[in-house]
């Protein structure tokens, strides 16, 4: 056998038993679905602690020591029975925005905004929605990924940093918890002349 | 035996490369002129292999004139083997040029990139009309005055990939099922519809389903596309205008095969083999007299809100959101800041011509 032919061979070799290496490290690194979903589940929760989901999603209550998240609606968005009077009109001024105590509605130069229902609820919630859509909303900034922009004070900027898998994991969670039915308000758009 | 091994390596090689090619990101040029519409630098000549197209039910963008062009390289053909999903060649480009006022505003730029993907651009002109820059990826806000306080801004990536990308999960990098709404079989028919808003003559020289057909430029060939020209079937013209209206102005993002399709409200006029040549059905049994899902019309009586209410205009919700421009409630939600006198006209007279029955 020439030189060549051992180089080619031995080369070939090598690939082979590398490329065996890989796929058996690869399938042994492989967790079981269950494992797996209950993996990305609590990365999902993680991330939602982190990225305060709670803080205008979970409606605030009185509680003994002041203000406090109300739990039994964790992630359920702005109660449907607390119905908002008119927004205060604002000062002139650098003040620029208003919000109700529970932290789930606000207004602005954008009008009114309620937080959504994340829990997932058919009706009310993210019940019906797919991982991708919520993933394109997130990075898109639009309801659904197609629809109205996604109103102030919610951060999507922020979650638009994610990664896919981040953002998969964060829906995953969302999905575990169980639905509330609450029906959100549609926003309500600012005046606006000949309107 | 040395040879075929040495073959076999050299395949693998030419593979990588192949693989690692395709990972180049595809960047737009940062000149509109470098991206091959014009037939030289320094001149507004359109190159000439650069086709001109008018889709028969154009989407309304505030009343801007609009051009486009279409160039599939050299040799290459249109894989039409699905009616209404045609695949491009890798190399197609496509342009859309904004006018207000006779002044260009913006081109759109197109392109099918070697491993699939496609180039999402869009370029602002500058102010002597000799050349328009890459606009950010985050969009250009407020580059030309429409109406009084009323602005034309040049879209976001994203928003763009949000009507030409069906169902992709996100805008990410890699290939992804694009579709040209303007360059479709419907789109391209001869058997025009002489009532859609907006439309627009047939120019000289300009792109058809016949012309693509005559040049062998689809693959299979489709006969049929000249034999019985995709057309919207509907009892009426005026009917046949709105849905092909509602097609191309919703159907983008409202129709079954859509990240959205979950509202149920399938807009999209699809064309389909029907005998021995294609029709396209737009049934609207799924939009008279259904409840909308989700949004209700304000102030309508409890279960009034409904996508389309024959003979009541105020409780037809396409028609509310056709007819708002308020940032929650507008429709399309993206790429219009003024409302379509004309299509409200004609979706108006529908809806008040429609009975109960229908």
């Amino acid at each position: 056998m020439s030189k060549s032919r051992l180089t080619v061979a031995f080369l070939i070799l090598t690939i082979a038993l590398f490329s065996t290496m890989l796929a058996r490290a690869a399938s042994d690194a492989a967790p079981a679905p269950a494992a797996e979903k209950s993996a990305r589940v609590a990365r999902g929760e993680y991330l939602v602690w982190f990225g305060g989901c709670n803080d205008c999603h979970t409606p605030w209550k009185m509680g003994p020591k002041g203000p406090e998240q109300d739990f039994s609606r964790r992630l359920s968005g702005h109660p449907a029975g607390l119905v908002m009077p008119p927004a205060p009109a604002l000062p002139p001024g650098p003040w620029a925005m208003n919000a109700s105590g529970t932290m789930t509605a606000w207004s602005g130069p954008w009008g009114v905004s309620f937080t959504a229902n994340l829990t997932p609820d058919k009706e009310t919630g993210l019940g019906d929605w797919t991982e991708d859509m919520f993933v394109a909303t997130m990075k898109t900034g639009r309801h659904q990924g197609k629809g109205r922009a996604l109103l102030p004070p919610m951060p999507y900027f922020n979650l638009q940093k994610l990664s896919d898998e981040d953002i998969k994991s964060v829906f995953a969670y969302l999905q575990s918890l169980p639905p509330v039915h609450n029906k959100v308000p549609a926003p309500i758009d600012p005046e606006e002349p000949g309107q | 035996m040395t040879s075929r091994i040495l073959q076999a390596i050299a395949a693998s090689l030419f593979l990588a490369a192949a693989v690692s090619a395709s990972r180049i990101p595809s960047a737009p040029p940062r000149l509109l002129s470098e991206t091959g519409l014009y037939a030289g630098r320094g001149t507004n000549a359109i190159d000439p292999r650069n086709r001109p197209f008018a889709p028969q039910y154009p989407l309304w963008s505030d009343g801007a004139e609009k051009s486009r062009w279409v160039r599939l390289p050299e040799g290459a053909t249109i894989d039409a083997r699905s009616i209404d999903r045609w695949d491009f060649p890798a190399g197609t480009r496509f342009w859309k040029e904004f006018r207000f006022g006779g002044r260009k505003v913006e081109t759109r730029f197109l392109r099918k990139n070697g491993d699939g993907s496609w180039t999402f651009a869009s370029y602002a002109w500058n102010e002597t009309q000799t050349d328009a820059i890459l606009a950010p990826a985050d969009g250009l806000p407020n580059v030309a005055e429409i109406a009084p306080g009323k602005f034309h801004s040049i879209p976001a990536v994203t928003d763009c990939r949000a009507c030409h990308v069906p169902s992709e999960a996100a805008p990410g990098e890699g290939a992804s099922r694009t579709e040209i709404l303007g360059f479709s079989a419907l789109q391209l028919s001869i058997d025009r519809d002489p009532g859609a808003p907006h439309a627009e003559p047939l120019g000289d020289g300009m792109v058809t389903l016949s012309a693509l057909q005559d040049e062998g430029l689809f693959e299979p060939a489709r006969p049929e596309f000249i034999a019985a020209p995709p057309r919207i079937q509907a009892p009426d013209a005026r009917t046949r205008s709105v849905l092909g209206y509602l097609s191309t102005n919703c159907g983008s993002c409202h129709n079954e095969d859509s990240s959205i399709a979950n509202l149920g409200l399938a807009l999209k006029a699809k064309a389909s083999p029907v005998g021995a040549g294609a029709r396209v059905g737009a049934g609207f049994s799924r939009l008279v007299g259904q409840p909308t899902s989700k949004w209700q019309i304000p102030h309508a009586p409890e279960g009034a809100s409904q996508y389309v209410t024959p003979g009541a205009p105020d409780l037809s919700a396409i028609l509310v959101r056709m007819k708002s421009r308020r940032p929650s409630t507008q429709m399309p939600p993206l790429g219009t800041a003024l409302h379509d006198k004309d299509a409200i006209a004609l979706v108006t007279e529908w809806i008040e011509s429609l009975t109960a029955r229908e």
